[in-house]
């Protein structure tokens, strides 16, 4: 089992992008899919933000430049779904669609789509009611989403579980519940589906971004997580999942683990 | 109602290795021998491809061995001749030729030259047909300056130079790249140090088609579930996507199980239930090699014919395609 670092920076919320976005400027863009690339994110995900005028044209656009430049599959951000059908016109075979809750229309409306692109997709375990708190809601949405995946002809591997972290400083208790329901998410089917989570969420708001993601990210590891939409460009973090990776038995250990974790 | 198969379905695979070179491909050589490559773990057909037959490499040296008695029936008129012992080896099946340059210790008496061992290695080539191994005499500095020497007089013939170890890989892999050979990269049984030297020779600038391991074996009742071990995990990591543990690998099958007391050790002096020494021999190297087969070994240096020929048949019916 490897670990998947989707690459988050490419994404409009970020000043340099947004100001790109509005632009149609691809030079932020081009060098953000290099040096995440570079830094081994296994995909890179793309955001048009909150300055696109046209979210579809938006993310059509940024996924052709960032084909251009990098072989690396792209996770399609959005909750436009015309935005994302977009992106997957363009983009290779593989990519992953960002995001899709647990509730019956979006879901008919996500995964036949999958199924047609060949692509994965990060699965939300929330509804319309929003975020719940227990680790037992959370596991009841995935496996709805488990099931969903199985009724459209999607394998487990085609699905990343995200059972949504929230920032500790508004959300304390919801960490805990979170590592349960990781734990229990790989129980769901077998072979199991994926995980990941906003990592940079946990840490939202605190003076202490890097030291709070990278711990949160070590402990839901072993947990069974074992994907992360993150900042691929914190060494400390990358350096601190290679070794977790590394000491879960995962990898085969040598000197040069850290090193060759970037490569993949 | 059918049963369904649960089949695993993995990711990576064995990198393929070719060894030789063909006249079209700038050498000499009458065929070529493809090693690797497999998807899947040992002989399970029905969940992968194995696309190459494990291969079989004949055991030679440039100075007479001290094989002894159970050997000297077989090898007893060429060993002091290896450009015979090399024609022989291939009249009795070998897919490689594997010539260890004992010759060359610094610590015999007369030890053979860097410039010796290029001849020795550039006659054999002219006299036999198929691709070719050779290992250095195992002194750093002498294996360094002979297996250049080699590396430069078999230039085109695709051979492979041996052996590069954690200390000692720089300058066997600059003469591997300079003649265009492959190398064999060798840890003393210890699966992180195989993996840290094949990210060193890569990082040298070496091809992965060119890397081969040897990951040393240990013969049957001498801690050969060790090397069974480390293969297994070896080809595992292989098969779920880590490239630097997706070399082809070479069991040292004969000269380990002719190490045990147990295959060489004459009736009198055998253990109670041993039995005669020749078949006691034989089925000690053919069991051990086929333990390593299991594991997944991809070429298998062998000395006794006869256990060639029990191991020879052992493959054809693991290669039986096993498909549900």
């Amino acid at each position: 089992m490897a670990f998947y670092m989707i690459g988050e920076r490419i994404n409009g919320m970020f000043n340099d992008i947004g100001e790109a976005v509005a632009k149609f400027d691809p030079k932020p863009i081009q060098e953000w899919a290099k040096k995440q690339d570079e830094a081994g994110a296994a995909y890179l995900d793309i955001n048009v933000g909150p300055t696109a005028a046209d979210r579809v044209k938006s993310m059509r656009w940024m996924c052709e430049l960032v084909t251009e430049v990098s072989d690396t599959p792209i996770a399609l951000d959005s909750t436009n779904y015309e935005a994302i059908e977009a992106g997957l016109e363009v983009c290779k075979p593989g990519a992953l669609i960002n995001s899709c809750p647990a509730e019956r229309p979006k879901i008919e409306r996500v995964f036949p789509m999958a199924a047609k692109y060949g692509a994965k997709i990060i699965a939300l375990t929330m509804d319309k009611t929003g975020i719940p708190k227990s680790a037992d809601m959370r596991v009841g949405f995935a496996m709805e989403l488990v099931a969903a995946a199985d009724e459209f002809g999607l394998a487990p591997d085609d699905l990343f579980i995200d059972p949504l972290i929230l920032p500790c400083n508004v959300a304390q208790d919801h960490a805990p519940e979170v590592l349960e329901s990781l734990r229990q998410i790989r129980m769901l089917s077998d072979p199991a589906p994926h995980t990941t989570l906003g990592l940079s969420n946990v840490s939202q708001g605190t003076p202490f971004r890097p030291l709070i993601n990278r711990i949160y990210c070590v402990m839901a590891m072993t947990c069974g997580l074992d994907s992360a939409i993150m900042d691929v460009n914190d060494d400390n973090l990358v350096e601190a999942i290679a070794s977790a990776d590394m000491l879960l038995n995962n990898a085969i250990y040598c000197d040069s683990y850290a090193k060759v974790f970037r490569q993949r | 109602m059918p049963v369904q198969i649960l089949k695993e379905k993995f990711t990576g695979s064995v990198q393929e290795v070719v060894l030789g070179a063909t006249k079209e491909e700038g050498g000499t050589r009458a065929y070529t021998v493809k090693l690797g490559g497999s998807s899947t773990l040992p002989f399970l057909q029905y969940e992968g491809s194995i696309p190459n037959r494990p291969a079989i490499a004949f055991e030679i040296m440039d100075i007479k061995p001290e094989w002894g008695a159970p050997f000297e029936p077989y090898y007893g008129d060429v060993w002091n001749d290896p450009v015979a012992w090399a024609k022989k080896a291939e009249e009795l099946g070998a897919d490689v030729l594997y010539l260890k340059l004992a010759g060359a210790d610094p610590e015999l008496e007369n030890p053979k030259s860097a410039d010796d061992c290029a001849k020795t290695v550039k006659v054999i080539l002219e006299n036999t047909t198929a691709p070719l191994m050779v290992e250095g005499p195992g002194h750093p500095e002498k294996n360094n300056e002979v297996l250049q020497a080699v590396g430069e007089a078999a230039a085109g013939e695709n051979i492979a130079l041996g052996l590069a170890e954690k200390d000692n890989y720089r300058s066997i892999a600059a003469a591997a790249m300079m003649g265009k050979h492959c190398i064999i990269g060798r840890s003393p049984v210890d699966i992180n140090i195989l993996k840290q030297l094949n990210i060193m020779i890569t990082e040298m600038g070496i091809a992965p088609n060119k890397i081969i391991n040897d990951p040393m074996s240990s013969g049957l009742g001498y801690g050969i579930e060790y090397s069974y071990s480390i293969m297994e995990r070896a080809r595992w990591g292989a098969l779920i996507g880590d490239k630097m543990m997706a070399f082809p690998v070479i069991c040292l099958a004969g000269p380990e199980a002719w190490r045990a007391k147990e295959s060489y050790a004459p009736l009198e002096e055998a253990g109670p239930g041993w039995g005669e020494q020749k078949p006691r021999g034989i089925m000690w190297e053919a069991m051990t090699a086929a333990a390593l087969l299991q594991a997944g070994g991809d070429i298998f240096l062998m000395r006794h014919p006869e256990s060639v020929k029990l191991l020879k048949k052992h493959i054809d019916d693991l290669m039986k395609p096993n498909d549900y």
